[in-house]
């Protein structure tokens, strides 16, 4: 039986507090007119009524990560003789996420199969995977653009999280999901929750109802896409607006791609990953000046491509988005995703579409 | 009744061009989104109200090369197509405008925050105001009000370029003087204090590159010095001295070119209002030179032309 825990609302902080002294922790606030997740600090308010504008990835998977610093130095005696030292940092806090959407917590679970689940785990991503919790809230309300149960998921899906909690009113009701999650329900700030359980149940059935569903099932979809792939009607209408921007891969909790530069100043410098984008130019620019994808209509397919075609064929059909909806909600020109994989599944072959 | 004007113009227009740039309505009821109409069956679709926001006259530059292509601008957008003439950046018998009178848009993120971010279920237009359901209940806004900076100052609602003029023109009624009194009563604080509130905002940047995208005046975006190696003056790093680093060549970049269509402030994700920094080499560069981006074909841009003697421009002593 999963630990059940009642937080009367008012008691919030002082839960945060607690969970304060043991974690460092990441909480949805609002700056500015966006919420993003910040270190939690008692100060700033949180900001819970709506998904986060960026997804908690970050929080694992930093925009800039610093894999290790370098310093050349030349010998005293001999100036020749150049030795370079090489500092790294693998030593990660213990760390919760707190207030992330089911989605969010999902969107890991699709970084783990590459980043985890190989010969070669990337011990950057894994560190602080492990050493992080995530207490998801489920969502009361879909938001516009969201489409979780297209790819699989639910309003209040506890796959991925270590909590689930929900908003009952009054207060939110903790559900301990896995055994790291326990511990925390554990804090006697808790009340006894499992008289709240029912009204919980209510409310995840309500709003799943609510989601909208721009696609019935993704059956198919992987090899649907694949026989569209020379298609370039298709892709050059579906891009037409696209403008090429990063805003949709790097809001979104799945885009795993990443770029590594050393930046160097002097004798001293760090090398450093950093999010990259494949609706960038330079994403697939070769050193010899060849671009294998330099049209915009390619850079898109790739994204559909890559997320609900190339990665479930790799990794037994799982889809590779979480239908967040950041992508569609941000859009400068609102391309949804949602909409494109719609129509590849309705795509019939005729002269034109 | 314009929107009904416009697809009659439309389906004017379509029979001689690969394409209409136009709006339809997007994946919810406060987003409007580009459409680009290539068969008569699709013209239908297109919308015009407040909701239609975007600078549409940026995807011209990557079209006109070999395509004729039809565009819908509103005043705003056109000086965008004048600086793209200036600049040699469109073959102009490739292009057809059709020009839209505008009486303002709304900024949809003061919308979602006049409705404190509550679902939007359903958005009605009408003359000068939206009205907006949620689950709250109804909401009339009027555009004003929810509109963004640029229509607070605008001193060319009616296209300043087109083929086509869909509607009556109108006249602004604002005055010329306001344009940067936005910026005027800024530079008012302290050094310190702007400093700090750049640094808080610019802090959200995630060099997403939305803002130069979504510019019109923004062409190297292939060959941008933010990301290219070679050569490598900005690194990829996010912290907040690359990141101002990054906006400063933006906005220097568009000194005397950008048209203050500030669509980089509204396709910004995390809601940064860079085009002020925009608008503040602008107002220099009209004291400068006495130059507004994208009035007029025929002017030359104050960057494109060198004078020995600048009547503004105290030479130093050689």
């Amino acid at each position: 039986m999963a630990k059940l825990g009642y937080l009367p609302k008012e008691k919030l902080t002082d839960f945060l507090e607690n969970l304060k002294k043991k974690y460092r922790i990441y909480v949805p606030c609002q700056d500015g007119d966006a919420v993003l997740f910040q270190p939690f600090d008692g100060e700033k308010p949180l900001c819970l009524d709506r998904p986060a504008t960026v997804s908690p990835k970050s929080v694992i998977f930093p925009q800039t990560d610093i894999l290790f610093s370098f310093d050349y130095r030349k010998s005293s005696e001999d100036p020749k003789q150049v030795s370079i030292e090489l500092t790294e940092n693998l030593d990660f806090p213990e760390t919760v996420i707190f207030g992330s959407r089911p989605c969010d917590a999902k969107g890991f679970l699709i970084y783990d199969r590459p980043y985890t689940q190989t010969d070669m785990p990337d011990i950057y991503y894994k560190g602080r995977r492990e050493k992080t919790t995530i207490i998801t809230l489920a969502c009361n309300y879909p938001s516009p653009g969201c489409f979780c149960t297209s790819v699989g998921g639910d309003p209040a899906d506890k796959e991925g999280s270590d909590i689930l909690m929900t908003d009952v009113g009054t207060g939110y009701f903790f559900e301990a999901v896995t055994a790291k999650g326990e511990e925390i329900v554990e804090d006697a700030v808790f009340e006894d929750g499992s008289s709240y359980q029912e009204k919980a149940q209510a409310a995840h059935k309500a709003v799943a109802d609510l989601v909208k569903k721009p696609f019935d099932s993704t059956e198919g979809l992987p090899e649907k896409l694949l026989s569209l792939f020379e298609n370039d009607a298709f892709w050059e209408a579906e891009a037409a607006k696209c403008i090429s921007c990063g805003a949709c891969t790097y809001l979104c909790p799945t885009c795993y791609c990443f770029n590594i530069t050393d930046e160097q100043a002097g004798s001293k410098g760090e090398r450093i990953r950093s999010w990259d984008a494949c609706m960038f130019y330079h994403f697939t620019l070769e050193a010899s000046g060849h671009n294998p994808r330099p049209l915009k209509q390619q850079r898109l397919k790739n994204r559909v491509g890559h997320k609900f075609s190339y990665y479930p064929k790799k990794y037994e059909g799982a889809i590779a988005c979480c239908g967040c909806g950041r992508c569609i909600r941000s859009c400068p020109v609102s391309v949804d995703i949602s909409e494109i994989v719609a129509h590849a599944q309705e795509y019939k072959d005729e002269p034109s579409k | 009744m314009t929107q009904k004007k416009l697809k009659e113009v439309v389906q004017k227009v379509l029979p001689d061009v690969d394409m209409v740039i136009g709006y339809r309505q997007g994946f919810d009821p406060v987003h409007a989104t580009p459409f680009f109409v290539t068969r008569p069956e699709q013209i239908d679709e297109l919308i015009w109200n407040p909701l239609c926001v975007h600078n549409l006259a940026s995807y011209i530059p990557s079209l006109t090369t070999n395509k004729k292509v039809a565009v819908i601008v509103k005043g705003c957008d056109s000086r965008a197509i004048n600086q793209y003439l200036q600049e040699n950046l469109i073959n102009r018998e490739n292009l057809v405008v059709i020009g839209i009178p505008c009486s303002g848009v709304v900024s949809v993120s003061k919308v979602l925050k006049a409705v404190d971010h509550q679902i939007i279920e359903s958005v009605s237009c009408e003359n000068h105001a939206v009205t907006v359901k949620t689950s709250q209940g109804e909401k009339k806004l009027s555009v004003s009000d929810v509109s963004p900076d640029k229509c607070k100052t605008c001193l060319y609602p009616t296209p300043l370029v087109y083929d086509h003029l869909v509607g009556d023109p109108i006249t602004s009624d604002k005055e010329p003087e306001s344009v940067y009194d936005e910026v005027r009563s800024f530079e008012e604080k302290s050094l310190e204090d702007r400093f700090q509130f750049w640094k808080t905002e610019l802090d959200r940047c995630i060099r997403c590159y939305a803002c130069r995208n979504a510019c019109p005046m923004c062409i190297c975006q292939d060959r941008c010095i933010a990301e290219s190696r070679d050569p490598h003056w900005v690194t990829q790093k996010t912290n907040q001295t690359e990141k101002f680093m990054y906006h400063m060549i933006h906005a220097l970049h568009l000194a005397g070119r950008c048209v203050e269509c500030e669509e980089c402030t509204r396709v910004c994700p995390m809601e940064i209002p860079v085009a002020k920094i925009k608008k503040k080499i602008n107002m220099e560069m009209d004291q400068l030179f006495d130059y507004k981006a994208g009035l007029n074909a025929e002017d030359t841009p104050p960057m494109y032309t060198f004078k020995v003697d600048e009547e503004t421009i105290e030479e130093h002593e050689l």
